[in-house]
């Protein structure tokens, strides 16, 4: 088990660490550096400051020295765009926004999935199942960002129940967390839906219910506990997705987290707040991938010795 | 009928090629002509199809709503964007721009996949290990991301699309033929073409990849729909084709901020892709379920 830890650490650290040698180099290999680094309207004192910072009158492996050093140290310059703010401070300002709403996604998301997937496991082959099956098939094809701007036109411009964007309270996250879970429904149900009709035919099942335990409570509570394993170990993928879907549903609903930021970064060509973003946010998604995978070795001991 | 099956008559086995209509006929009739009808159809007609030029428009017509509503006329069926455009003629073009898009993106990212993944399978050892690191460290990337940080250096264009689509997609398809082929290097017909003097690189393509095309097809197919989402989500941000292009995505980011006084400029786009994908998908289980049932955890 530590040897596997080991090594799909060491692996984690390697994605990283390509993740960033990406960044540096498209910034470098495309010309002169400040171009990318900096928009159009940038003025002299500011490619001054830029090249300092950057150390890019010195030979590439210096450069590379530098970036590495700073980025390890959490430095990735100041930002273009919002005067006064380094690119770091901005991630770590946004980043609570982010993770508030993703958090709520994944509670909507398992509110929704967890009873229509025990309802289509139980009911398998009526009407009911047949629901579940389009809601999936509709999770898969859907387009994130066109459901926000359906829901967005329905509930908040003709309905008027909720706020189009921006965050406050409850209501402000409910549209946006319904467009970031929407995908995950269908997965998660799914997930859910196999795994209950594996524990449904099981001996066990089939005991408590000749000792005379009633139906609800052989479904919720016996079934659903053992049928719980395989989803559970899939959250930690789903909040890994959930940050990136982030990028598209906090620009649908101009919800002001990291994604947002990113965007805007994007457009305004701050690419010392892209590359911040971009590493911090990879960071996250490669080791969410790498809890899973532990967690899945410690519960399936088959994987740890592939 | 439901009653009847192999197993409650074991000797009796139906001719093949009936049995193979039967199911042809029952499940993805549907599907396969709604793709033809909405993509493939349009895509390659676009030019006699689509009634305007996607990239010309006149604001004297500016916002017209679709042809049902107050206002509608006959002349733009689903109404007409900002600049004047005809959304049902961009839409037309559109499909052009996804297939185009999905298909170079899953040609080369297939091919670059499956020539690695050969390789890896076929010689074993430091190859295979050092592939299969590259593999894993590309599937753990985060895509959007991976794309945003690209289009920032370089700028928005076909091209940074497809680098961005192929870089995400050939990992899968080198783990899927690396696992063909392991176990078909080690078939029979394999060693015999080595004594009779085949060279590796022959062997390869003439002697394993023929046994992966199947497995091949059906990942591709399932692909197709997926490739269209991202590229519509990347142009959506600004990450993907730049503008005047009539993709999806774009199209559905102009009609966001319409969204209170012209819902069909972002609605008409977004059923395209919906559809689309939709019948993507059926057609790829159904060629899954026919060509290459082991492939269903793909």
């Amino acid at each position: 088990m530590q040897r596997y830890i080991a090594r799909r650490f060491l692996q984690s650290l390697l994605a990283i660490w390509v993740m960033s040698l990406i960044v540096f180099s498209l910034a470098r290999v495309t010309g002169n550096p400040l171009d990318v680094m900096l928009p159009l309207e940038a003025g002299p004192e500011e490619y001054e400051r830029v090249s300092k910072h950057w150390g890019l009158d010195q030979p590439l492996y210096v450069q590379y020295a530098i970036f590495l050093s700073k980025a390890v140290r959490g430095d990735f310059g100041n930002s273009w765009k919002w005067h006064g703010y380094s690119a770091m401070g901005l991630v770590g300002q946004r980043l609570p926004a982010t993770l508030q709403l993703a958090g709520f996604a994944l509670f909507i998301s398992i509110v929704i999935a967890l009873p229509i997937g025990v309802m289509a496991a139980v009911m398998k082959g009526t009407a009911w199942d047949s629901v579940a099956k389009v809601i999936a098939l509709l999770g898969q094809s859907l387009p994130g960002f066109w459901l926000g701007i359906v829901l967005m036109w329905i509930f908040a411009v003709h309905l008027g129940w909720f706020p189009t964007s921006g965050r406050g309270g409850l209501q402000y996250m409910i549209l946006p967390a319904i467009t970031l879970g929407w995908f995950q429904v269908a997965v998660l149900m799914r997930l859910v839906r196999s795994s209950m009709l594996e524990v449904l035919d099981s001996e066990f099942v089939k005991l408590t219910r000749i000792k005379g335990v009633p139906e609800w409570k052989v479904i919720w509570k016996h079934c659903l506990r053992n049928a719980s394993i395989a989803p559970l170990t899939f959250f930690a993928i789903i909040a890994g997705v959930l940050m990136t879907g982030s990028v598209v549903t906090e620009s649908v609903f101009s919800w002001p987290g990291t994604g947002l930021l990113v965007v805007d970064a994007v457009r305004a060509r701050d690419f010392q707040v892209v590359q911040a973003v971009v590493i911090v946010f990879s960071g996250i998604f490669i080791f969410t991938n790498l809890m899973v995978d532990i967690l899945y070795a410690y519960i399936d001991p088959r994987i740890r010795f592939q | 009928m439901a009653t009847v099956t192999a197993r409650t008559l074991p000797w009796y086995a139906p001719p093949r090629v009936a049995g193979a209509m039967r199911q042809v006929g029952r499940y993805p009739v549907v599907p396969l002509s709604l793709l033809m009808f909405l993509l493939v159809i349009p895509a390659v007609l676009a030019p006699l199809v689509a009634p305007y030029d996607p990239l010309k428009g006149s604001l004297a017509k500016r916002l017209k709503p679709p042809v049902w509503q107050q206002g509608g006329a006959i002349e733009h069926p689903l109404g007409t964007d900002k600049l004047g455009r005809d959304i049902l003629s961009r839409m037309i073009y559109g499909a052009r721009v996804s297939l185009m898009v999905s298909l170079v993106a899953i040609f080369v990212g297939g091919s670059v996949g499956t020539g690695l993944g050969l390789m890896s399978g076929y010689f074993g050892g430091k190859t295979d290990a050092l592939i299969m690191r590259l593999v894993d460290i590309s599937l753990s990337l985060p895509t959007i991301l991976l794309a945003l940080v690209l289009v920032a250096a370089v700028g928005p264009s076909f091209g940074t699309v497809i680098i961005v689509l192929v870089v995400l997609l050939w990992a899968r398809y080198a783990r899927l033929v690396r696992g063909e082929t392991l176990s078909i290097k080690e078939r029979d017909f394999i060693a015999r073409a080595r004594v009779a003097g085949a060279s590796h690189s022959r062997i390869m393509a003439k002697y394993i990849f023929p046994n992966v095309v199947n497995s091949l097809i059906v990942l591709a197919t399932l692909q197709v729909g997926y490739v269209i989402l991202l590229e519509s989500a990347l142009s959506f941000l600004g990450a993907g084709l730049p503008r005047p292009t009539p993709a999806w995505g774009l199209m559905i980011a102009d009609g966001r901020e319409l969204i209170v006084t012209a819902w069909w400029v972002s609605m008409f786009p977004g059923l395209a892709i919906m559809l689309t994908v939709l019948s993507l998908n059926l057609l790829g289980d159904w060629l899954r379920d026919h060509l290459d049932p082991k492939l269903r955890h793909v």
